[in-house]
């Protein structure tokens, strides 16, 4: 690109001192800091959690927990991993690339930046609290159902305030992207230049201030049925637990695409970067995300097929979630067309992208199998259903942040990393996430329910494969913390385009480490041809 | 560096947007009571909780339809709650009543209220009630019994395949408030 005059850093960087530094931090270079680190925290903890579970489940019988703990354990890995550790780490990947990438100075709202980061440990040490009270910790399951839910103990009031301001924090970051995509892109950065990052981040942001406000309207329902004698869900008062499951679904199908689009954008930028070829379809790799958005919302109740709804019902949301596969098929195909002739390397960032590639695409696949309704009353609450969501959320969307770590790592400390480690930490999670979460498919196929601790015997061998896998895989994740402790430390130095590929990002064209203050002059693309068309 | 352009516009329309979010989760509430309605579904609707004006007997006596009877109590309450008879051998068309029996063991005096469901739900439209216990809530001394009655009549139109219904009662205390406000 034509603006290498742009990085006219200074050296002297004017970091404020101390522990201050963070609690009043409104550098998105720091705030995108404290994100990923606190979602790599949450990580080990939701992590930790579900080896309990894999552990109770390596052979039948009843081992370690009691069920009520054990369902306790179920319940907040689900809310740990998925509001406290993807969507986090989304956040924080956005605080970091979103303004180097559109050449802007720091994000639009940098003070309720800080707020939106600082919620969080609030909202998850009231969550985690729940643990210590009479009850225990909530065991219903993450999506809340009534009338479980309303039968938790002193857990019930703390879960539903915590899942209040975790959306309260996700709320201000989505504006915080929408309004520094809209409003602070460099001159001639055209939303048709920008990256796709950006792109799926922008889309993602929508949906999140579309959905999120409605689970805070689902969760208050359950507050005002359990306190206040309101019947939304109490059949006694005339209202309908089933209502909650809609409006839950409704808010919850949304949300996984919010936990899996920017992974759609990391891998659209990394597969070019190292296939050496432009992007395969820019432009229908934006409209296919806004087309899958869109579809989001009209599909919830795929979710519950299995309590009763009219055939008319069935058959559309059966249809109109199969239609996904269509603009989820062009992002597969164009992936794979960019790297058709490209002369392709396998640096760590690349590696991720392609696991992610070939793994996301079977939890897709399993995806379909799920819509359609008539063999989703088999699937219904098995361990396919688990292996199907944690194939796209594990291989998918945790990859996607691991492979968009590995991206830029060297831009954020200066060092290259150890690229051995890297490749070990590549190979033992990727085998060994498929030894854990390929058998739960023939749990699921062969009738294992899910979020029991106990199981009948025939079960065993493929839940003992499962958990070998688990442990592999959980403890390999060490290394990847290991390797981004040393890269902080030091390493070799890297260059300012760090990579040997055909990167486009802005990103690119400021020092390494990314000074402290980036773009406080915008770069001028006016004129700048693109590399995407 | 220039000013950013003014953000306050942009901001204000997309918390508009959001505020507009949690209002739409709210009236999500009445468009799925319409929507029920509409489509005939739900274990709330059409025929199982509202008395029909009137009814007219035409007895279709080559056919024979058995309603099966349950009783539930929900959360555990201290009931006893259940049908006088299990099953009901009835002609579609003709009116019949039956009976369930409730005591209340709570030891003080309690509203309950008996929510109705259907199975198949397909042809909850077919079963129609002109009198139900299940009409209104039912106050209950503390150790009263009673004998709670049901009037019904199956549609002549019921379809051809279905020779069985289960009609099933949830059996509430109802909070006081909910209580008060219906």
């Amino acid at each position: 690109m034509a603006h290498a005059d742009t990085h006219d850093h200074h050296d002297h960087d004017h970091k404020p001192a101390g522990i201050g530094r963070w609690l009043f931090a409104t550098n998105h270079k720091d705030i995108g800091t404290m994100y990923l680190l606190w979602a790599l925290f949450m990580f080990f903890l939701g992590g930790a959690m579900a080896l309990g579970i894999r552990l109770e489940l390596f052979k039948p019988g009843m081992q370690w927990f009691d069920p009520g703990f054990y369902n306790s354990l179920v319940t907040n890995h689900a809310l740990i991993m998925i509001f406290g550790a993807v969507m986090p780490a989304w956040v924080g990947l956005a605080n970091w690339m979103i303004p180097l990438q559109v050449g802007a100075p720091d994000m639009a709202l940098p003070r309720m930046n800080n707020y939106s980061f600082w919620i969080l440990p609030f909202a998850f040490t009231l969550l985690l609290s729940s643990f210590f009270t009479a009850g225990g910790a909530p065991a219903g399951g993450w999506t809340l159902y009534p009338p479980l839910s309303l039968q938790a103990g002193d857990s019930f009031p703390l879960t539903i305030f915590a899942i209040h301001m975790m959306g309260i924090s996700s709320i201000m970051g989505a504006i915080n992207v929408i309004v520094t995509i809209m409003n602070m892109r460099a001159p001639g950065m055209t939303l048709l230049k920008l990256p796709l990052f950006c792109w799926t981040w922008l889309i993602t942001a929508y949906l999140l201030i579309a959905v999120m406000p409605v689970l805070a309207g689902a969760v208050t329902m359950l507050l005002t049925d359990h306190y206040f004698g309101t019947s939304f869900f109490n059949p006694a008062g005339g209202g309908d637990p089933v209502m909650f499951q809609h409006i839950f679904w409704f808010f919850g199908h949304p949300e996984v695409y919010i936990l899996i689009l920017p992974a759609f954008g990391i891998v659209s930028e990394i597969i070019p970067a190292f296939s050496r070829k432009p992007l395969f379809g820019y432009d229908a790799m934006v409209y296919a995300t806004a087309s899958i958005a869109f579809l989001s919302f009209i599909v919830w109740a795929h979710h519950m097929f299995t309590v009763g709804m009219p055939l008319a019902g069935q058959t559309f949301f059966m249809m109109s979630t199969m239609l996904i596969a269509i603009p989820t098929g062009v992002k597969v195909f164009n992936w794979t067309a960019t790297m058709w002739k490209g002369s392709l390397s396998f640096e760590p960032p690349m590696l991720f992208a392609l696991a992610f590639l070939f793994l996301f695409t079977i939890g897709g696949f399993s995806g379909l199998m799920l819509a359609i309704a008539p063999a989703d009353f088999q699937y219904q609450d098995t361990y396919f259903v688990v292996a199907h969501f944690h194939y796209v959320l594990v291989p998918g969307a945790v990859f996607g942040i691991m492979a968009g770590v590995y991206y830029w790592l060297p831009k954020w400390t200066g060092h290259m990393y150890n690229m051995t480690l890297a490749k070990w930490h590549f190979w033992v999670s990727t085998i060994s996430v498929n030894v854990l979460f390929f058998p739960q498919h023939f749990l699921g196929l062969a009738g294992m329910p899910r979020r029991i601790p106990d199981y009948s015997t025939q079960f065993t061998d493929w839940n003992m494969v499962s958990s070998v896998g688990g442990f592999v895989f959980g403890f390999s994740q060490l290394l990847f913390v290991v390797l981004i402790w040393q890269c902080a430390r030091g390493g070799a130095k890297a260059t300012d385009k760090v990579w040997d590929g055909m990167m486009t990002g802005l990103e690119w064209t400021v020092a390494s480490p990314a000074p402290y203050h980036s773009f406080t002059e915008a770069p001028d693309l006016t004129g700048v041809a693109d590399s995407h068309h | 560096m220039e000013k950013p352009r003014g953000h306050r516009g942009l901001i204000g329309r997309l918390l508009l947007f959001t505020a507009g979010s949690f209002a739409f989760g709210f009236a999500l509430v009445p468009l799925y009571s319409v929507l029920c309605k509409v489509w005939d579904t739900g274990n709330r609707w059409y025929g199982t909780q509202t008395a029909q004006a009137s009814v007219v007997e035409r007895p279709d006596t080559d056919r024979v339809v058995t309603i099966e009877f349950v009783g539930n109590v929900a959360h555990q309450a201290d009931w006893e709650f259940a049908p006088t008879a299990n099953t009901m051998k009835v002609h579609p068309g003709k009116l019949y009543e039956a009976t369930f029996h409730a005591k209340n063991l709570t030891g003080h005096p309690v509203v309950a209220q008996a929510v109705p469901s259907i199975a198949p739900q397909t042809i909850a439209r077919y079963f129609k009630k002109t009198q139900c216990f299940c009409f209104e809530p039912q106050k209950f001394a503390s150790d009263e019994s009673r004998e709670m009655l049901i009037r019904f009549i199956v549609d002549r139109d019921l379809p051809g395949d279905i020779d069985r219904i289960t009609l099933s009662y949830s059996f509430f205390d109802l909070p006081q408030q909910a209580a008060s406000n219906r």
